[in-house]
Formats: C-alpha cells, structure tokens, sequence
C-alpha cells in the first residue's frame, strides 16, 4: 500500500512477466471482440502480413502498462489520465515485462505521474507509457 | 509520401452515429480474465479496468462486413494505398469509473490523418477523438486513439 507522503520521484513499480499465449490471445480478442488475423492465424499473419510469428495485441500492452501502477496504487486513489503508444511489434514466444517509475508528484492535487514500459525481456520497448493517478485524501 | 488523398483529407470531422451500450458485469469479468487483472474489484466486476472500454465500444457488426483481414470495415477509414493496420495509442482522460448497469453513449470522430515516413516505408496515422458519456450526460472518458496503417 503507498503512502502518498511517502512517494518521491524515481520510486520503481514492481516489475511483472507476461507470457502470451494462443489461448491468452484468443480470449483477449474474443473478449474486445477482435478478428484482426494477426492474433489467431499463424499462417496468415506470416504469408499475408509478413510478421515472423502471432502478433500481441498493442493494447493489451496498453492494458498492463495500466495494471503496472493501478495495482500498486490498489483502492489509495484512481487513475486520472493515461496514455500509450504501440511502439514496436512482439510476438507470441515473447516474454514481456511490465514496470514504471515516478516522474513527478503535485502534493497540492495529491497526484503522481508516472512513465511506464512493456518490454521484450532483454529487449526493446514494445510499448511506452504515461499515467497520473490521484491519492484519496 | 503523398499516401493521403483530398478525397481521404475531407473525411477528417467526420464522425459514427453515437453507440449506445450497456456495461454487464460478465463482459467485465472476461476482459479481466483475459488481461490477467490481479485486483479483486475487477475480477469480480464490480468495477471495469480502464482499458475496458477499448473493447467495449468496438462496434458489432455482420461477418460479411469484415475484410480478409478479419478487421471490420469500419466507417471514418479512408481510402490508402496502404493496408496493414496497427493499433497506435490512447490517451485518455477518466472522469468516472465505468460499472455493471452504467448506460453510456459514445461518440467518435476522425479528427486528424497525418503521414510519417517509418523505417520499414510509409505510415500513416488516423486519429480518432472518442467522448463517452453516461446518458444522463455524465462524462466519462475523453480519449484520442490513433491507428497506424502500414
């Protein structure tokens, strides 16, 4: 649980490991109800699209960049504004690692801003963020 | 460069009719499982992770109106000599948290289309400005999305 007091700008989140699966795609995109290829058909998305294997969903990257700091902060405060960008692809194969830091602190608002990451394990970021969260009073 | 036709620019101000949609705690829970959600208020459905709405608002419409890609024909996408689309971004502002039960009315607009030259070729990306509202004209989320058509 943060303390608001407490939070100071460099403070890391807590790094987590995804590792998408068929199956964990094939739900997701049931779920957002997406039938974009490249998440499901192995031989189109190579042939057609021309990306070396099963395509992760941008934003299900955006949604675990989200989670990366909505599950530290748990009910202390709520999400103001978030953004993301789909910067490069990854793949089903891929580990990918979710984390962030904090950039700022506005102690008047009782906001925290923070950049965020999913990044191939070793690798490049495949998706960067930014979020600002307010702490209840 | 010169991806984007006078024909594709006049579209941009165009928007959807408003989508209307109704939260289920269901649809909640499976966007939470399959995004593997770790907090209890989602999982349950009482409440939907932010990100829900992504989903929720993607319009449902016939099979025979998806292309061979699997991607609906949606409205508010020009004409492009290019063809793979790639989701881009959000950047959202909450004003509200979205649970089971909550109506709410969703509007969006082609707001800008713009071309960048990308190290594989070619990009151009569309973006979308979403307003969501409850209808009682609550605000809820005001989001810019871009997609990437390669």
């Amino acid at each position: 649980m943060p303390k608001f007091a407490d939070i100071k700008p460099g403070d890391t989140l807590p790094e987590r490991q995804y590792r998408p699966t068929n199956v964990s795609l094939f739900l997701y995109n049931a779920a957002i109800w997406n039938a974009h290829r490249i998440h499901y058909d192995e031989i189109y998305t190579k042939e057609v699209e021309k990306h070396p294997a099963v395509v992760v969903d941008g934003p299900l990257q955006g949604d675990w960049l989200a989670q990366a700091v909505l599950n530290w902060l748990g009910d202390d405060g709520e999400l103001v504004e978030f953004e993301y960008s789909n910067r490069r692809s990854s793949y089903i194969g891929d580990t990918l690692v979710s984390g962030g830091k904090v950039e700022s602190v506005d102690p008047e608002k009782r906001e925290a801003e923070f950049s965020l990451f999913v990044k191939v394990e070793g690798g490049d970021i495949t998706a960067p963020g930014r979020a600002i969260v307010r702490f209840h009073a | 460069m010169g991806m984007i036709s006078d024909e594709a620019r006049k579209m941009i101000g165009q928007s959807d009719p408003a989508v209307h949609v109704e939260i289920s705690r269901r649809d909640i829970v499976k966007y939470s499982v399959s995004t593997e959600q770790t907090l209890e208020k989602y999982l349950n459905g009482d409440e939907a992770p932010p990100m829900f709405l992504f989903g929720a608002l993607r319009p449902v419409i016939s099979m025979d109106q998806l292309g061979p890609d699997g991607i609906a024909n949606a409205s508010l996408v020009p004409e492009l000599p290019l063809k793979r689309v790639m989701a881009g971004g959000t950047k959202t502002r909450y004003f509200r948290q979205v649970k089971p039960g909550d109506k709410l009315v969703a509007t969006r607009t082609l707001s800008d289309m713009y071309e960048k030259s990308g190290s594989q070729g070619p990009l151009v990306f569309l973006v979308y400005t979403l307003d969501v509202k409850t209808e009682a004209g609550e605000p809820v989320v005001e989001e810019t999305q871009t997609r990437i058509v390669r």
